[in-house]
């Protein structure tokens, strides 16, 4: 009766479709690939032959843009990546737990004050955050980029993190409370170790949004030498116009942190940035 | 009592989180409101009152014009090429004729998200280059001499060469939220419906769409309320020009404020996008709740 599977459709609409995922495909990714053996040219190859393959190799490209400035962004970029990452935990989880804990209309009210900023776009708050963070002269430390960064993904993460929190049974606590645990052991070796699911989705966005965001860290930053990658790749084409081959390695490497972490953990990325469906 | 003191150390675990957000969310967006009352510059150092004239200002002001003109081309071009579009390809992908080669279509249309935004605003920069851009180059092989167009530089393109941008980049995400929601719905619906005789159209606008509809909704709202808040894009690639063919809300702010350096009405287009944004996060928060659907 069932018919023998195959990868290509035998009837003719199924046929049709497939072809037209193919050239979908093929949109998305000979433009990935057009870059990366671009990246290998230098200018005059590219002009001359915009599709062939290169004739010479350049890996010195890559050498090149990594002096050129990449590995600056690169290092500002793991570092605000990270520091945003830690700070984001501590904060989104503490706040998460106390939101659980807390009886009454208080828990409520926290809870929506953090759940009513999920409505303000950044966009509405870059110009205030600019002149506050220049009058206390933070715009010229990472934390310029880090604090707003905590502060704007915390809602999300707080959300998850207390429906989270809310699933997990309360007879472990009780036992924990009856042999006299603090508040504190009991967020640190109770809810901590049980929501790691959920902690490694948050990550999985954090990571993606601080390696990517770009508004807060052009403007909130004043300082050339704290730039993150997608600033800094910006600058990086300003001042390499015609060096379109190096200019390519640079993003090619920019790309290389989150295209390792999907590839590591494919079904985590994928839950982490469909989870509540907000990117960046 | 006891609760009371419970409640105490409850709270002290909040407040971290609910300093960062006083000081970095809602101080920001009180200060925003004053600031669109007054006049200042960036180097000034008193800021003068000047009532409603910044928001007189926004309605006389052709580039909010132009701008909210964009903003909704990119709304509505999103909604066609992302919602609808990214809900046809997923059903298509979760029919079982694709059952081998869904993983391979799913993974590869996911790919741009994995891109950081200047990444891809450079990729197209190439792509759209008049000399020597893919896009131009491809039109000359085929034949097809008379498409060739200096992409961002000419009025009629320059904004739906930006719109394909965030096309090709997002629509990806969005099929794979589709996915997520297809998968969900009981596999005996559509068996009924197949002893009953419904055919794959059917099946489709009969139990797919209806079952889809709270996550059509979300990713309605998320392509409508990112088609607002646009930013990076028409700054990377054309500034806003030629002119201000490409203008976008959150651009004309960021020039108003940081290049012609009038921070109050620049804090008053501020609050327009605060109002549009507002809106449209308020009714998914309120009717649907962010995300429920997606959560584990």
């Amino acid at each position: 009766m069932k018919k023998k599977e195959t990868i290509i459709p035998r009837s003719i609409p199924g046929l049709l479709m497939f072809l037209f995922c193919i050239i979908l495909s093929i949109v998305i990714i000979y433009p990935l690939l057009w870059i990366i053996m671009s990246s290998f040219k230098d200018y005059m190859s590219i002009y001359q032959d915009v599709w062939g393959m290169p004739e010479e190799w350049l890996f010195s490209n890559y050498s090149r843009a990594w002096t050129r400035g990449i590995s600056q962004y690169f290092l500002n970029s793991i570092i605000v990546t990270i520091c945003t990452l830690i700070g984001l935990l501590f904060v989104a989880s503490t706040l998460a737990f106390g939101v659980t804990q807390l009886r009454g209309r208080l828990g409520y009210a926290v809870f929506l004050a953090v759940m009513i900023c999920m409505l303000l776009s950044p966009q509405v708050c870059v110009l205030p955050l600019f002149i506050l963070l220049r009058s206390v002269g933070l715009n010229k430390t990472y934390l310029a980029m880090i604090l707003p960064y905590i502060a704007f993904r915390l809602p999300m993460s707080v959300m998850l993190i207390r429906s989270f929190f809310v699933g997990i049974s309360k007879e472990m606590e009780e036992a924990a409370v009856i042999d006299g645990a603090t508040l504190w052991q009991i967020f640190y070796k109770i809810y901590v170790p049980l929501s790691k699911p959920i902690l490694s989705t948050v990550t999985i966005m954090t990571i993606y949004y601080a390696w990517n965001e770009f508004l807060f860290a052009t403007i909130l930053v004043d300082s050339s030498s704290l730039r993150t990658i997608p600033v800094g790749l910006m600058v990086f084409r300003d001042g390499l116009m015609t060096e379109w081959g190096v200019v390519m390695a640079g993003m090619v490497i920019s790309c290389i942190p989150l295209i390792i972490v999907y590839l590591c953990m494919s079904r985590n990325f994928i839950r982490g940035l469909t989870a509540g469906s907000v990117k960046g | 009592m006891n609760t009371r003191k419970k409640n105490l150390g409850a709270f002290i675990f909040c407040i971290p989180g609910l300093l960062i957000l006083a000081i970095f969310v809602y101080f920001p967006l009180i200060e925003n409101i004053i600031y669109s009352f007054q006049g200042f510059s960036l180097s000034s150092t008193s800021k003068e009152f000047v009532g409603l004239d910044n928001y007189k200002e926004l309605f006389s002001d052709p580039i909010i014009w132009q701008s909210i003109k964009n903003n909704v081309l990119y709304a509505v071009i999103s909604i066609i090429f992302q919602v609808m579009f990214g809900l046809v390809i997923a059903a298509i992908l979760e029919d079982k004729v694709f059952r081998k080669s869904e993983r391979f279509f799913q993974t590869i249309f996911f790919i741009p998200t994995l891109l950081s935004l200047t990444v891809v605003c450079l990729l197209f920069e190439f792509i759209y280059n008049p000399q020597m851009g893919l896009l131009n180059s491809f039109f000359e092989a085929v034949g097809l001499d008379g498409l060739t167009r200096i992409w961002l530089g000419t009025r009629d393109t320059a904004m739906l060469s930006i719109i394909a941008v965030s096309q090709w980049q997002s629509f990806g995400y969005i099929t794979m939220l589709f996915i997520v929601a297809i998968q969900k719905i009981p596999s005996d619906l559509y068996e009924a419906a197949i002893v009953d005789g419904a055919g794959k159209i059917r099946r489709f606008f009969t139990i797919t769409c209806p079952m889809v509809k709270q996550m059509f909704f979300v990713t309605m709202v998320l392509t409508v309320s990112g088609a607002f808040t646009v930013f990076n894009e028409p700054y990377i690639l054309t500034g806003g020009g030629p002119g201000t063919a490409t203008m976008v809300l959150s651009l004309h702010m960021y020039q108003t404020g940081f290049v012609k350096n009038r921070m109050g009405y620049a804090s008053a287009i501020a609050m327009l996008i605060f109002v549009i944004t507002a809106v449209l996060s308020s009714v998914q928060f309120f009717s649907f709740g962010t995300g429920k659907e997606e959560r584990e």
